[in-house]
């Protein structure tokens, strides 16, 4: 059914377990916990239960007929885990985080933010399962993810503004491992990307391999035979580890990450931890971050707020340094033409995250040959990034 | 002989003092360092500013963030160790510090370096016992201890694997949260440090927040030092940029209560 979870809570040198001694407990007490009800039948009786009836699963794998022709080459397949409720593939996980959770007797969740849809996906999660659930979420994002805040509250969470750094994602979730420092006799923390300490890497990526699992059993009944390249955009990663997990075995399966390069690698101002970062520590494992020479972490950029964060999973890193995937560095305008693209094209507005994974296939899918089959992740819709969009675009206008 | 090792050889109860190194500036820092020592301070823990630090509260984090947009840079952090080191030949310096500068600087490189400076030991916040093996070794070619963390949460098998090999000190978090001023020492404290004592002959210091004498006092009674950050950091900072004399009369006030 699974990987096996790493012994050592490591993929190679990646991953670990780096944090505050008060928190060590708590995360050894949840590896048991997860180890123990991965494998319990009831456990993944109720999983699947609410994933098809409450979340909509299988998400369907649609032929994107319009972009395939448009672009004159690689077979184009989208999984389309924007059709999930709430709109973006993180249901899957918090679903089964919190069902965990439930099993420990935790009263409160706790989880931070991006883009939002991690949050709204904790939210509703939250109240569904009846658990008072606090959102970190930084306040650039806030701003400019503002129909997610909104929808966070409605769902009865208390989203909490933090200020400190540039305000974003990695600000987000500082103050999140704070707050568990702190009440972590109550509290679940419900991390949402495929990062943190060991085992969320490992749990994150069972609770999303649901999406490879589909696409696997899917694109086999539609072309009766594996894809040639998986593609996914990557910012700590879920939506990609998820994706790929079932096909990390079969080496003819070219795997593919985007990660996001903001102005571009070259100007410094990006999220490439993969292109532009070296390794490091933080939030509790190891693996590529963006860092100074004195191993300060450096601020990502990105106009894609679920991608604007300084590192990258460790499974990811892994992945890479084993040559197993690539990972290739997408531009904030390569993105937002991706966006528009789709669009027009499929009738189907991705988020600006997903728009990294699209802006791969506007590059490269032309030049493949056309019985080369290209499933992309389509991780969330994008509704969310109309402000993004607009402002970016009469900002160059002005230029 | 290491000179934490040295310190409590004298049987005397630990004042130790945390500041960040680089705040509000370098020239400060050392001043202030002074300061600690003249006004009663044992051992001195000195911060290496980072800039993520998740274990920290408001008031270290605010002071992280000033020292490296004042340009605080690593070299300037093992300068600061020199110099204090040949002011002071005797008083034990520990590195307080986040992994992830010393990975990125590189293990054997960032010990060698603390050692040369006259450094005596580095408290790491996020490595716990299980990530440790790669410090353990550089440390003790150095002759430098790796201060355990022992918190409210952790149990009792758990402190006898911590504190098995450890050498130093034990520092005692006595709260479960980050680092920060509180008004009241967390109930409980006193039978904290005696369990924790029992799983160890080392000294136990316990910290995270402390803030007034009267509280440092208290926890003396017990503990084997007294560990005080945040108020000496505010004190500095609310009262900035003459912040000496309070500064100063909060570090008597300390020392005070903690000697009696």
């Amino acid at each position: 059914m699974t990987q096996p979870l790493p012994i050592d809570g490591r993929f190679g040198e990646f991953g670990g377990q780096y944090i505050a001694e008060t928190l060590m407990p708590a995360v050894q007490e949840l590896e048991e916990a997860y180890q123990k009800y991965w494998k319990d039948e009831e456990f993944q009786k109720e999983y699947h239960y609410y994933l098809k009836q409450y979340v909509g699963r299988p998400s369907p794998l649609y032929f994107a007929e319009n972009l395939t022709k448009k672009l004159g080459g690689a077979k184009i397949y989208l999984k389309r885990e924007d059709l999930n409720l709430t709109g973006a593939h993180k249901i899957n996980n918090t679903i089964g985080q919190l069902l965990l959770a439930k099993r420990m007797g935790k009263t409160r969740i706790i989880a931070e933010t991006g883009a939002g849809q991690h949050g709204v996906a904790s939210a509703t999660a939250a109240a569904l399962l009846g658990f008072e659930c606090d959102v970190f979420m930084g306040e650039e994002d806030i701003r400019r993810q503002a129909e997610n805040v909104k929808r966070m509250r409605l769902l009865g969470a208390s989203v909490i503004s933090v200020s400190s750094g540039t305000g974003t994602l990695k600000d987000a979730m500082n103050e999140a491992l704070r707050n568990w420092v702190a009440t972590v006799d109550t509290t679940f923390y419900c991390i949402g990307s495929a990062a943190g300490p060991h085992p969320y890497p490992a749990m994150v990526r069972d609770f999303q391999r649901i999406i490879g699992d589909e696409t696997r059993e899917q694109i086999q009944e539609a072309e009766g035979r594996l894809p040639d390249t998986v593609l996914a955009c990557v910012g700590g990663g879920s939506n990609a580890i998820g994706i790929f997990a079932p096909f990390v075995d079969d080496k003819d399966v070219a795997l593919v990450g985007t990660e996001a390069a903001g102005d571009g690698v070259e100007t410094g101002r990006h999220a490439c931890s993969i292109s532009g970062g070296e390794v490091g520590v933080l939030h509790g494992s190891k693996s590529y971050l963006l860092q100074d020479p004195d191993g300060q972490i450096i601020n990502a950029h990105s106009i894609s707020a679920g991608l604007d964060y300084p590192g990258i999973g460790p499974e990811h890193a892994y992945l890479h340094k084993t040559g197993r995937a690539s990972y290739v560095p997408i531009s904030d305008e390569e993105a937002v033409e991706a966006f528009l693209l789709l669009t027009r094209e499929e009738g189907i507005i991705p988020a600006l995250e997903t728009s990294h994974a699209i802006a791969y296939l506007v590059k490269y899918a032309g030049d493949l040959p056309k019985d080369h089959i290209i499933v992309t992740n389509l991780s969330g819709r994008g509704d969310k990034d109309l402000m993004s969009v607009n402002e970016y675009l009469e900002k160059k206008e002005q230029k | 002989m290491n000179r934490i090792d040295a310190f409590f050889t004298q049987g005397k109860k630990a004042f130790v003092p945390y500041i960040t190194a680089g705040f509000p500036n370098v020239e400060a820092t050392l001043e202030n360092l002074k300061i600690l020592v003249e006004n009663g301070a044992d051992i001195i823990e000195l911060g290496l500013p980072f800039s993520d630090p998740t274990a920290d509260g408001p008031v270290i984090q605010t002071s992280s963030f000033k020292a490296l947009e004042a340009g605080f840079k690593i070299d300037m952090y093992f300068d600061l160790i020199k110099q204090f080191r040949e002011l002071y030949p005797e008083v034990p310096v520990v590195c307080f510090t986040y992994f992830n500068p010393v990975f990125h600087i590189g293990v054997d490189s960032f010990v060698k370096r603390l050692a040369e400076a006259g450094g005596d030991a580095m408290l790491v916040v996020d490595l716990p016992f299980e990530e440790q093996s790669e410090l353990e070794l550089p440390l003790e070619k150095e002759g430098l201890h790796l201060i355990p963390l022992i918190a409210p949460t952790t149990g009792n098998d758990r402190k006898e694997k911590v504190l098995k090999e450890a050498g130093g000190f034990v520092y005692q978090i006595a709260l479960k949260g980050v680092t920060g001023m509180r008004e009241t020492v967390a109930e409980g404290v006193s039978e904290m440090v005696q369990e924790t004592q029992t799983y160890t002959k080392l000294p136990v210091c316990l910290g995270f927040g402390v803030s007034s004498g009267d509280q440092a006092a208290a926890i003396a009674d017990t503990a084997d030092g007294v560990v005080v950050g945040s108020a000496l950091v505010n004190c500095i900072d609310v009262n900035l940029p003459n912040y000496q004399d309070k500064f100063t009369s909060l570090v008597k006030e300390l020392a005070e209560a903690i000697h009696a």
